[in-house]
């Protein structure tokens, strides 16, 4: 079964300008996948793709069986009940003027949905391991990490099986990344995560599956485990070794 | 202080050329204007401690009292145009940033370019030439007698200057409200709501409208200040008796405390705006009413 299905998909912002190159990509439900690459690679392009926000140039994409017809309001609405977002960065990607409340319910609002959306809103802060009293509060009143869970709050309020994260703990210092990723680990247990990073410390730590992304073409996928420790590719093993190290010979000097 | 330094003396000017010695010592006496300049200053203070903004030397009218009628007309012509710009600027300079990759996108620009170009009177003039000239659809100029008692005279009379503050003034808000939107239309926030599934015009009238706003209104208070600064032109192209008109005249009859008045209450009303902006913008804008911030 399949929950994503990506094929032969080529997009480009510009007719000489080639963002991706004949992607092929399966994501079964409740998969962790994580997707690595440099900057410029194609990542957030692909992931705009599969968000709906553009279309492929040639191939297709399906959702859960159905084709991902941009055009098709009513099937993009249901969509997007079914898959959310966390950007990456959490102090712009928050409207600065509006409260913790509406910002958690903007997809509450968008998707129609119906129910105590106080309580949802709610439920989703303390899910991200903030108090229900932060919805009363601005953006600018929190740090960042706590501004990434609130991103995180926002994307699950609506109860998605499926969350893409793009670079979603790359803005933020060490300590806090560590405790978000832990919060998606433990999200993950529930849903499907398509994981953006161009770090693959963090994919690693989190995704069962990875996807290698070089200038806009898969190069390598399988099982994170598999692939970490016998990469095939030059560039995935180039990607390995340009991961910092600290050597015991410096700490002990 | 600088109208004492110029050349003239109130005196002259009540007494006409033909005046003896003697008769303008008794004006200067009477007017004040022989005391030096520092009494003169103190005095004045005192008076508008009390609110007193004395009478006029030609007139003899209260100055206030004055300042009140002229006011019935360059408050109305102010606010008209000011509300002529905003339905101008608003709509036309979103609509310039949302399409601004099309044809009339750019061509709203460029109008609007050319709006903050033209001098104010020569706006007023082609208006006129069109307007009362050619089609005579509308008066060139002037103000019932009665004032707004004659209600359907004093509009018609308003139409064409308001018309003029709000093409100018229009034609640089637009520019801001343009920038503005540009602004949001680039921002993350409403990247993120549309990919959360808000249609793009849900997505602008909850994130765009407030946050673009903001720089919006610091910008409408210095043009409505402006504006009505900019109104003795404007009353001048038009023969209005406003405020603009009733400075110009003073200080061509040297009549300080009419002077001395009009400027003390157009200070104090661009103060007031300029107040009132600051407040608009700290009920938009949470971060300029709260410090609060939490670490992680």
């Amino acid at each position: 079964m399949t929950l994503i299905q990506v094929k032969n998909v080529d997009f480009g912002y510009s007719a000489t300008r080639q963002i991706l190159s004949d992607i092929n990509l399966e994501i079964a439900p409740g998969d962790t996948v994580g997707l690595v690459g440099e900057s410029g690679s194609g990542k957030t392009t692909l992931l705009r793709l599969l968000l709906g926000l553009a279309r492929p140039d040639s191939g297709s994409i399906t959702f859960d069986g159905q084709n991902l017809d941009t055009g098709n309001r009513a099937f993009m609405r249901q969509f997007r009940r079914q898959a959310q977002i966390v950007f990456q960065d959490p102090y712009s990607s928050l409207d600065p003027r509006q409260t913790i409340f509406s910002i958690i319910a903007e997809p509450l609002r968008s998707l129609k949905i119906d129910g105590d959306h106080r309580q949802m809103v709610a439920e989703a802060l303390e899910a991200v391991g903030l108090d229900r009293d932060a919805a009363t509060r601005y953006p600018h009143q929190f740090s960042g990490g706590q501004r990434q869970r609130i991103a995180i709050a926002r994307a699950i309020v609506a109860r998605p099986p499926f969350l893409l994260a793009d670079e979603a703990v790359s803005a933020l210092d060490l300590t806090t990344r560590t405790r978000i990723v832990d919060l998606l680990a433990r999200l993950s247990a529930e849903m499907t995560l398509l994981f953006v990073s161009h770090d693959i410390g963090v994919v690693a730590a989190l995704c069962r599956r990875i996807v290698i992304l070089e200038k806009g073409r898969i190069v390598e996928q399988g099982e994170t485990a598999k692939i970490l420790k016998n990469p095939q590719h030059p560039y995935t093993q180039r990607l390995l070794a340009s991961v910092p190290r600290l050597s015991v010979n410096e700490i002990s000097s | 202080m600088l109208l004492r330094l110029l050349p003239g003396d109130p005196a002259n000017a009540l007494l006409g050329v033909g005046a003896t010695e003697q008769q303008i010592a008794a004006a200067r006496a009477q007017v004040g204007s022989d005391q030096p300049l520092a009494v003169q200053f103190v005095s004045f203070l005192g008076n508008i401690a009390r609110l007193d903004l004395g009478t006029s030397f030609v007139s003899r009218a209260s100055v206030l009292e004055e300042i009140g009628n002229r006011m019935s007309v360059t408050l109305p012509l102010t606010f008209m145009g000011f509300f002529i710009a905003l339905i101008l600027a608003v709509p036309l300079g979103i609509l310039a940033a949302v399409r601004s990759e099309k044809w009339y996108g750019t061509a709203i620009s460029v109008i609007s370019q050319l709006g903050i170009a033209i001098p104010v009177f020569w706006v007023g003039i082609l208006l006129v030439t069109l307007f009362s000239i050619n089609l005579r659809w509308l008066p060139s100029g002037g103000f019932p007698l009665k004032g707004w008692a004659n209600f359907g005279e004093a509009i018609t009379g308003m139409i064409l200057p308001a018309l003029t503050i709000g093409l100018v003034m229009g034609a640089s808000l637009l520019r801001y409200v343009r920038a503005a939107t540009l602004d949001v239309l680039g921002s993350d926030y409403l990247r993120t709501a549309r990919a959360l599934g808000a249609s793009f015009p849900e997505a602008l009238i909850r994130h765009g409208l407030r946050n673009g706003a903001v720089p919006v209104i610091s910008i409408l208070g210095i043009e409505l200040a402006s504006t009505f600064l900019g109104a003795v032109v404007i009353e001048r192209v038009f023969s209005l008796p406003g405020l603009g008109s009733m400075l110009l005249l003073a200080i061509q009859q040297r009549d300080y405390p009419n002077v001395q008045g009009v400027l003390f209450i157009s200070t104090l009303l661009v103060l007031l705006i300029g107040f009132a902006a600051d407040i608009a913008q700290r009920l938009i804008d949470p971060r300029l009413r709260s410090t609060g911030s939490a670490r992680e």
